[in-house]
């Protein structure tokens, strides 16, 4: 019995009252989406309004159980639940259901699970098992090494059904690394490697390959630290570029532009290499390598973009990035999504008065669109209400986690908090068009019993972690 | 690892930028940005067009000419398409699969198509047909408009058609819309304005899929169709009806007016055609065969046409004789069954002679007035032939010739009377005399008169020396008065008195034996005429009658055309004493009966 009071007053429950005002704003949008003033009785089924309801009360008695489970069990059961999701993941190759070409449902009866939904609350506790153990330094090249593995296996085997919304959710895991020490070039390169991405989008090869040599060339001068090296440097490349280019006027060879730019790039590198060798100047040879590498990125990610990516998840892309602009089209979602939000104004048009979301102008307007609603129904001042509501709870979670004094709880704590704010950021920047647009829900207020389970699961498996920080070490 | 505790600012710093980013972003698309509001209320509202019923159209004893009929329009929502019976909705409406698959498509790939209509104007019977099955067929749906409907098949010329607007249109007047109606000729295209009545407009909210949701704000900024005025015209249809039976073998015109009031009694082009041909999905298709006919039935003889006057001109210039007094009414000339003067010669036929002016008007004689006809042009008073002429125009234009009369009708011709200088052009200036133009004292030659301003004319000497612009509209629903235009008389250049002797004289012409009508009198009416010979350098002349009646109180004016009729006593004179009489007495006396028969039986289609 006592114990029991304890936990009631060690939980947080300024973290507790901003889920269920998110949850409650959620619900009443969803209410506002699917309300028909012509339909049959409030507590039929069909209603997507009365499911969810269902849903939050569901989730409330889980709510229960996780506050009835001693906090240890979660640390004990990190692993298993691990190994759990990824079971799950395979299971879904094999008898998985494909909503929108993407094989990611287990339908079991009536109810059907999302895996990918779960596997984020196993591989956040996997993550924070593995991190807090001895002897596990995250600036350590093996820890480092099993840390992407235990985030990036469960991502791949979604990236496979393929869900690339939720794949990318697992990225912003480097997030809790980086917290717990991963170093910040590690994060730099990655950083770098995804502006990359996008400019190999937006511009030609042949351009990206001219500015990363121009970087190289600044690199070069910078690490050689004599300023008549860049002229060295540009005259060599220009010469043997030119070279090549009379080569081809006078019809000994026949290549293209971009040819003779790789060709020029591979000779300077390799008198790059040799002066580095007569100067004793090992630094150059990590720009040099770097350059190499940087343009077979550019090859890969090509090669992927085209290749592993659905057409529609391309479009996406493209249209974020303005490469193509069509109103009926791929840009449909989005322009569809701000006119609902612009709409709304200030004080927005009031409850149920919201008519582009009603009138199903937006897609998905009850799960990944829920914003849209708010924005037109509640105006600028709801929207701003909720973006503040939002950044209040991931704020309130890095205090939650920096009390801590397991390792293990601040980790899992930072996991919880960085999964919801990549929700959060990559949602709401799609439907006011700053981002592309990528399927995944806005956590506690899209419409959908998986992802509320989810995330409940995961919040609340922290405030529970946080109830005991003082009782044990774990 | 408390070494990097300081990260945790880091990381809450980037969730902070976010927050903010978010903000100003949503500050900018919601506050501060408007078009997007623009863009929602397009995005939900739908206009539909509620469109009104025409004004009827009354002849002048209030009789129904011209109503409406409810026509359907088939329109198709794409997506509520669901799969159906093509083959028995093909049959319904007795097209071919080919033509439902094209339009299907051309409404789910064009955005813009989706409110054109499939089929237009379904006939009722096919309407109801569908209508009756419209459940099996989902995604059909009827638009309901109005088109013309007439009870008598009369008076196409003058009451025009309605189509559909054009660009030009649409792009100079605000309210057409693509696909509205519009009246193309007639009184539909004059009175237009008053016929057409208000659009309303209905605003439905519509989900993306174009289906409706119900009506934008209860309704609130939803506005009724007010239907267009109906019109009373002056038109008698029973008269009209008789003059186009009368006519129905004849080119030709009878116009006939109200001379103390303007009101245009009769207006009939022939050959005529059926009103309800231009109406509805077969208009064009008509349109274009009337277009090709040979007759040209759409030709509107009666103010389009251009005649030489004939005999039927010698009265006025009697009258500006008598005004400009070269002659008085005791004037006498010989005629030697012609008149012969230096290299002309008009020939004349037999009759008494020496003649007065009332007889030669009885007799029309050629020689008194080309006598008349030079004494005007050699008239002391005036310095020159040239000067002499343009007072007689002067004359002539103050009697509405030379220039259109302002009929309420579009297209109306102003038929020609030479200015002075057309003479010097082709003649060289002061090479041109009297004689040079002899033949406009019988109202040949150059000059050219519409059947109106003939019929006009005859009000004018009814009248005694005034008339009112003729017109077809007498009264509009919803407005006092007409056109006030219509309700000021025109005063003629020649004083009344001087028109006793040319009524007299058209008296003896119908009523006093020689004449040159006297076969078509009638016992109890006293009809005042002037035949007339056209001159056709075509082929046969065309036969000329202008007359009023009774003598003492005119009632009607009428002037009738028959093409290639020859003389105006065989065709024109009888079917204007036919007219007058059915107008007075509503009915034709029996002694008179084999005339009729005689005008009805007689063809002269297809005489050149």
């Amino acid at each position: 019995m006592r114990r029991q009071i304890d936990i009631m007053a060690n939980i947080d429950w300024l973290t507790v009252f901003l889920f269920l005002l998110l949850v409650a704003f959620g619900w009443i949008n969803i209410f506002a989406v699917n309300y028909d003033p012509d339909a049959s009785s409030f507590f039929h089924l069909e209603n997507r309004y009365t499911m969810q309801l269902a849903w939050i009360l569901i989730s409330l008695i889980v709510v229960v159980f996780i506050f009835i489970i001693d906090s240890r069990f979660y640390l004990f059961v990190a692993y298993p639940a691990y190994a759990f999701g990824i079971l799950l993941l395979l299971v879904v190759f094999l008898i998985g259901t494909a909503v929108h070409s993407s094989k990611s449902w287990i339908v079991l009866g009536p109810v059907s699970i999302q895996p990918a939904e779960f596997a984020k609350v196993a591989v956040i506790l996997a993550i924070a098992k593995y991190l807090s153990g001895y002897n596990v330094k995250i600036t350590r090249f093996k820890d480092i090494f099993v840390s992407l593995f235990i985030i990036f296996f469960p991502a791949g085997l979604i990236a496979l059904q393929p869900d690339i919304g939720s794949t990318i959710v697992y990225g912003v895991l480097l997030l809790v690394l980086y917290r717990e020490g991963l170093p910040g070039w590690v994060l730099i390169v990655i950083l770098a490697m995804a502006g990359l991405f996008l400019g190999i989008l937006v511009l030609s090869q042949f351009l990206i390959v001219l500015i990363l040599s121009g970087l190289a060339i600044v690199a070069f001068t910078i690490v050689s630290k004599k300023p008549s090296s860049f002229f060295l440097a540009v005259l060599i490349s220009i010469s043997v570029a030119s070279a090549f280019v009379l080569l081809n006027h006078y019809g000994y060879l026949d290549l293209d532009n971009y040819i003779i730019l790789l060709s020029t790039v591979g000779i300077a590198s390799a008198i790059a290499v040799i002066y580095a060798v007569v100067k004793k100047n090992k630094v150059i040879y990590l720009v040099v390598l770097a350059l190499l590498l940087a343009i077979g990125y550019t090859y890969t990610v090509d090669h992927l973009f085209n290749n592993f990516l659905k057409e529609h998840q391309r479009n996406r892309v493209n249209v974020m990035l303005g490469l193509e602009s069509d109103p009926y089209g791929y840009e449909y979602n989005v322009r569809q999504s701000k006119i609902a939000i612009g709409s709304g104004g200030f004080s927005g048009k009031g409850f149920l008065q919201g008519t582009q979301t009603k009138f199903r102008f937006v897609p998905e307007q009850s799960t990944d669109f829920i914003f849209c609603t708010v924005g037109e129904e509640w105006g600028f001042l709801g929207s701003f209400g909720l973006v503040v509501l939002y950044v209040g709870l991931l704020i309130r979670l890095i205090v939650l986690a920096e009390r801590q004094r397991s390792r293990f709880s601040r980790i899992y704590g930072y996991g919880v908090l960085s999964i919801l704010f990549f929700h959060f950021a990559i949602n709401i920047g799609m439907t006011i068009g700053l981002l592309p647009v990528i399927g995944i829900p806005l956590p506690f207020l899209s419409y959908g019993g998986s992802s509320l389970f989810a995330f409940t699961i995961m919040l609340f498996v922290f405030i529970r972690l946080d109830s005991t920080r003082k009782a044990y070490l774990i | 690892m408390e070494q990097y505790i300081n990260r945790k600012y880091i990381i809450g710093g980037i969730i902070l930028l976010v927050g903010l980013v978010f903000t100003v972003r949503l500050f900018l698309l919601q506050v501060v940005n408007s078009t997007y509001k623009l863009s929602a209320e397009s995005n939900t509202r739908r206009m539909e067009i509620v469109y009104p019923a025409r004004g009827l159209i009354y002849d002048r004893n209030g009789q129904l000419i011209a109503h409406n009929l409810p026509s359907y329009d088939l329109k198709i929502a794409p997506y509520e398409l669901e799969a159906f019976d093509s083959a028995e909705f093909c049959e319904i409406l007795q097209i071919d699969i080919q033509t439902l698959r094209e339009g299907i498509k051309r409404v789910i790939n064009n955005q813009n198509e989706r409110f054109n209509p499939f089929i237009k104007q379904l006939s009722s019977e096919t309407f109801g047909k569908l209508k009756e099955k419209q459940f099996k067929f989902p995604g059909f749906y009827f638009s309901i408009r109005t088109l013309r409907e007439y009870d008598r098949e009369i008076a196409s010329h003058l009451l025009g058609y309605v189509g559909e607007v054009d660009s030009g249109i649409i792009l100079n007047n605000p309210y057409y819309e693509l696909a509205d109606y519009i009246g193309v000729s007639g009184i539909e295209y004059s009175y237009e304005e008053h016929l057409k009545g208000e659009k309303g407009r209905k605003y439905k909210l519509i989900d993306v899929h174009g289906r409706e949701q119900g009506s934008y704000k209860d309704g609130r900024f939803d506005t009724d169709a007010k239907p267009g005025s109906n019109i009373t015209i002056t038109i008698d249809a029973d008269l009209q009806e008789y003059g186009e039976k009368l006519m129905r073998n004849y080119v030709g015109s009878i116009v006939a007016i109200e001379p103390g009031t303007g009101e245009i009694l009769t207006l009939v082009s022939a050959p005529s055609y059926n009103p309800s041909l231009l109406v509805g999905r077969e208009r064009e298709e008509n349109y274009n065969k009337l277009k090709n006919d040979t007759l040209e039935p759409l030709f509107n003889h009666s103010i389009q046409a251009l005649y030489p006057p004939g005999s039927t001109f010698k009265t006025v210039n009697a009258l500006i004789a008598l005004q400009e007094e070269v002659i008085s009414n005791r004037t006498t000339y010989n005629c030697i069954r012609g008149y012969y003067a230096r290299g002309v010669s008009v020939a004349c036929h037999s009759h008494p002679s020496p003649l007065d002016l009332l007889h030669s008007i009885q007799y029309s004689c050629n020689a008194y007035f080309c006598n008349v006809y030079r004494k005007i042009m050699e008239d002391p008073d005036f310095e020159s032939v040239e000067k002499a002429y343009n007072n007689w125009r002067e004359h002539l234009r103050s009697f509405g010739f030379a220039e259109p009369l302002g009929i309420d009708l579009p297209y109306e011709k102003g038929g020609f009377i030479p200015k002075s200088d057309y003479y010097d052009r082709y003649y060289g200036q002061n090479r041109w005399k009297a004689l040079t133009i002899i033949s406009m004292a019988i109202g040949q030659g150059e000059v050219l008169t519409t059947p109106l301003q003939l019929a006009n004319f005859a009000a004018i000497i009814s009248n005694k020396g005034y008339y009112f612009t003729p017109h077809i509209v007498r009264g509009i629903e919803g407005i006092d008065s007409i056109n006030s235009a219509f309700a000021v008389p025109h005063v003629v250049s020649i004083d009344s008195s001087y028109f006793n002797v040319v009524i007299d004289g058209m008296d003896m012409a119908v009523n006093v034996s020689g004449g040159t009508a006297t076969w078509v009198r009638h016992r109890d009416i006293t009809i005042c005429g002037k035949t007339g010979t056209a001159e056709n350098p075509h082929g046969e002349d065309h036969s000329v009658f202008m007359a009023f009646a009774p003598k003492d109180d005119p009632q009607i004016a009428i002037s009738v055309y028959v093409e290639h009729g020859k003389w105006g006593s065989s065709y024109a004179a009888p079917i204007a004493s036919l007219m007058i009489e059915k107008y007075l007495t509503d009915t034709i006396a029996p002694y008179h009966k084999w005339i009729e028969k005689r005008m009805l039986e007689r063809n002269l289609l297809n005489v050149q």
